[in-house]
């Protein structure tokens, strides 16, 4: 399992390509990748905060949660801070397992754990201004079909 | 002495994003009223605590809960990762 936590940019491909490679004896490989949203052209760029220390623990601890309630290989969670541009992309979860339902699962669980759980914070900072996103009441329920 | 972390628009509205503290408060809530008490700023950064999260040493926490041995308190609002 790997955690990164990083304001550099990653490569969507390699990491998945490598991630697929390493993950032996799993047949099925399933990666998600949000990107940031340009709303229509309104957005200059997005700004994450972060909490150093508490991010990393806090996805590993999902992570380990994931293991132990799918049959999982293998775990990628890349998650970046920083000042991004609209299509950059913001973070990436991989989830290696025997077949696809438990990979799908695993991801869809770190998905929704990730939005509400770990300490990011998201400002848009657009032609008018900047704004913090406000976490969506929608967010804070998916968690509980978990 | 506790270390007192802010992040995001509370971060923004205190104006600093961490600072030490000398306090006896046996809760988070208890802390809280000795922020607010002190300066307006940290009055407006706690007005409505539905709206604020809490970390203890870097686990999710909540208002009642007790301070003692804690090293590190967090506040910030919902967190909108992914």
């Amino acid at each position: 399992m790997r955690v990164a936590v990083q304001s550099a940019a990653f490569d969507l491909g390699a990491e998945a390509a490598a991630f697929a490679a390493a993950a032996g004896g799993a047949g099925a490989v399933v990666t998600f990748t949000g990107l940031v949203r340009d709303n229509g052209g309104a957005l200059a760029a997005m700004e994450i905060e972060h909490y150093p220390g508490m991010t990393e623990r806090a996805i590993r601890a999902m992570a380990s949660e994931a293991s132990q309630r799918w049959a999982l290989v293998d775990a990628l969670v890349i998650h970046r801070f920083g000042r991004l541009a609209p299509g950059e992309a913001i973070m990436m979860v991989a989830t290696a397992a025997p077949h696809r339902a438990d990979a799908f699962d695993a991801a869809e669980f770190l998905m929704d754990y990730l939005k509400s759980r770990a300490p990011f914070w998201k400002k848009e900072i657009g032609a008018d201004g900047a704004e913090w996103v406000a976490a969506k009441d929608e967010d804070e329920a998916a968690l509980r079909r978990w | 002495m506790i270390d007192v972390l802010y992040f995001a628009w509370v971060r923004e509205r205190i104006g600093l994003p961490r600072e030490r503290i000398e306090t006896a408060a046996p809760t988070v809530a208890a802390l809280v009223e000795e922020l607010k008490a002190r300066e307006e700023r940290y009055a407006l950064a706690f007005a409505d605590l539905a709206s604020l999260r809490v970390a203890l040493d870097q686990e999710l926490s909540s208002f009642d809960a007790p301070l003692a041995g804690v090293r590190e308190v967090a506040f910030f609002p919902p967190m909108t990762g992914g």
